[in-house]
């Protein structure tokens, strides 16, 4: 099994989100990189297939020099090979397209990419990606199995779950429950060492339109000082809750 | 021209987030000078899609479309889209809208914006908000294309009554069949999900075991609410996965959230964010939820939350 990771490279979940340049940019100042956390899982589970099944894992990334130690995070995880598509991630068709390009170049069967990024949110790459791929897909996907060409998956529905059966090739959102948060792996001295050796190679983009454009950023009102309620006058809060918050 | 708004049912019945998007396309329709156009697969209800504004409801009612597939459902919506012209089409935020808009926007060639909080600013060009970088901020957007696709943010915008009455017309697109397969749902019936929910009752670590989620789980029984917990819980293997919220986990767009014993790491805080009251009990009077919440009780869970579900329990027997 031929299997490609699509990594984004996002802000660390802890960062402290400021923007600059008159709100249109994110600002990168002081902002550590990790491998998107939805992406993640579904690296980790990848490596399962390769240790498992021999599975050949690649991971690649649309974006600037600046995302390649996210790559080569994703090698010392343990992922083959790596491709940098030479492109601004601007849309997320614009990213859906580029990928395309190279899921068709490198023949994969099985593609997994994170539901979402967790700067963004926009949740649309991977299922763009398999319509642009006429590939089968599985949103929200919290468990997958693959025997030959035929694929189960489980997938995480309002209020409950769904198994379902598909075949190869296949596009995947994944998330957490592709494989549990202690099966995630920190590289060792080792697998970083040998991502050195690795490929990463790094390719041009095709042309693309942005179907969407970003305009500016706003960052939410600061909130008001907390109302605390004594722990022995709950009526207060109940009627808070009723008659200033009318929430019950 | 129009706007078609897909209304998403379930059990034959549409959800409550159907009459939000209504709204929501009602307010864009009026933007542009235009009619809603709603789209309702194997629903019954549908004529109280008139009193949130839409004009025309097309019904289609087939048992090949009885279990979900995000590329067959796509389809019809393409197809509805097509027939009615329409200018935009709005999807709401549930996991279903989610899973097939992306497939949508490529077959319809529609720029698509997700998680939108707001009626649009301009309609030329064509501008909306959205949340982003996991409610810790607001995008601005433009869409650029023909076609736009509007996915509305659960809980974002409301609803609106707006009376208009709704025909009905017949619908019956061509549907392929499906390359991907339901074999089993698991899904409580008889529970709120979290997605739905106006209250979310969660517990943290604070609790001290999973033995002790009874009380939680009757808090969110007197309140019609959802249960949900935090990460290191669902990590723990207390609770469920489905039930862990935040940053990694499901988000939360609920009237009230109620933090039992929850410290409020930033990752669970900006999950929750979009919530737009937030009660929280600890113990921890430094707990950084506080600094994020709307009301607070510094005390024991143990000693708090009984209380609370006994007052709660003659309050509503009051209303």
């Amino acid at each position: 099994m031929n299997i490609l990771v699509c990594i984004s490279h996002v802000p660390d979940t802890t960062s402290k989100i400021n923007f600059s340049e008159n709100n249109t940019k994110f600002d990168t100042n002081g902002v550590q990189f990790v491998i998107n956390p939805n992406d993640e899982f579904g690296l980790t589970r990848a490596m399962w297939f390769k240790e498992k099944q021999g599975a050949k894992v690649t991971v690649v990334n649309v974006g600037g020099a600046e995302t390649e130690p996210t790559l080569r995070k994703a090698l010392a995880i343990g992922a083959d090979a790596a491709i940098r598509v030479n492109a601004a991630a601007t849309d997320g068709f614009s990213v859906a397209k580029q990928l395309a390009k190279v899921a068709t170049d490198g023949g994969y069967d099985l593609i997994i990419a994170g539901r979402e990024s967790i700067d963004y949110n926009g949740g649309m790459v991977p299922g763009m990606l398999a319509a642009l791929l006429d590939a089968n897909f599985v949103n929200n996907c919290i468990g997958l199995d693959v025997d030959g060409t035929t694929a189960k998956a489980t997938r995480e529905i309002d209020g409950g779950k769904e198994t379902v059966a598909t075949s190869l090739p296949l596009v995947v959102g994944g998330q957490k429950g592709l494989v549990e948060e202690s099966d995630l792996r920190i590289p060792n001295m080792r697998g970083i060492m040998m991502a050195r050796q690795k490929p990463l190679t790094v390719v041009d983009g095709v042309e693309t339109t942005d179907q969407t454009t970003s305009v500016s950023f706003e960052k939410p009102a600061p909130k008001g000082a907390v109302k605390l309620v004594a722990e022995d006058n709950l009526d207060e809060l109940i009627s808070l809750l009723h008659n200033e918050a009318k929430v019950i | 021209m129009s706007v078609l708004v897909y209304t998403e049912s379930d059990q034959g019945n549409l959800k409550k987030g159907a009459f939000e998007v209504a709204s929501y396309a009602k307010a864009v329709a009026d933007q542009l000078g235009t009619t809603v156009t709603a789209l309702a697969i194997n629903a019954s209800n549908t004529n109280e899609l008139g009193n949130y504004g839409v004009n025309k409801v097309l019904t289609v009612n087939n048992n090949d479309l009885n279990s979900f597939s995000a590329k067959v459902y796509a389809n019809v919506v393409k197809q509805a889209a097509e027939k009615e012209n329409a200018q935009v089409v709005i999807v709401s935020s549930s996991a279903d809208s989610k899973y097939l808009a992306p497939l949508l926007a490529v077959s319809l060639n529609a720029g698509y914006a997700s998680n939108v909080i707001e009626a649009p600013s301009n309609t030329a060009p064509f501008t909306v908000k959205r949340n982003a970088f996991t409610n810790k901020a607001f995008e601005v957007t433009q869409i650029n294309t023909n076609v736009k696709i509007i996915g509305v943010s659960n809980n974002a915008f409301g609803l609106v009554e707006n009376s208009a009455s709704a025909t009905s017309e017949d619908f019956s697109p061509a549907i392929e069949a499906s390359t991907v397969t339901v074999e089993a749902v698991d899904k409580a019936t008889d529970k709120v999900t979290i997605a739905d929910a106006d209250v979310v009752v969660s517990g943290g670590r604070g609790l001290k075991g999973p033995e002790n989620w009874g009380m939680i789980e009757e808090l969110a029984d007197v309140l019609g609410a959802a249960t949900a917990c935090s990460k290191p819980v669902s990590d723990l293997g207390w609770r469920p996965h489905s039930e862990h919220v935040g940053q990694t986990g499901k988000p939360v767009a609920s009237n009230l959230y109620i933090a039992i014993g929850i410290s409020g790491a930033i990752q669970h805080l900006a999950g929750v964010n979009a919530s737009k009251v937030k009660v929280v009990i600890n113990t921890d009077a430094e707990a950084p939820f506080f600094k994020a919440a709307d009301y607070g009780v510094v005390g024991d869970a143990f000693t708090v939350v009984p209380q609370l579900i006994e007052k709660l329990k003659a309050f509503k027997a009051q209303q």
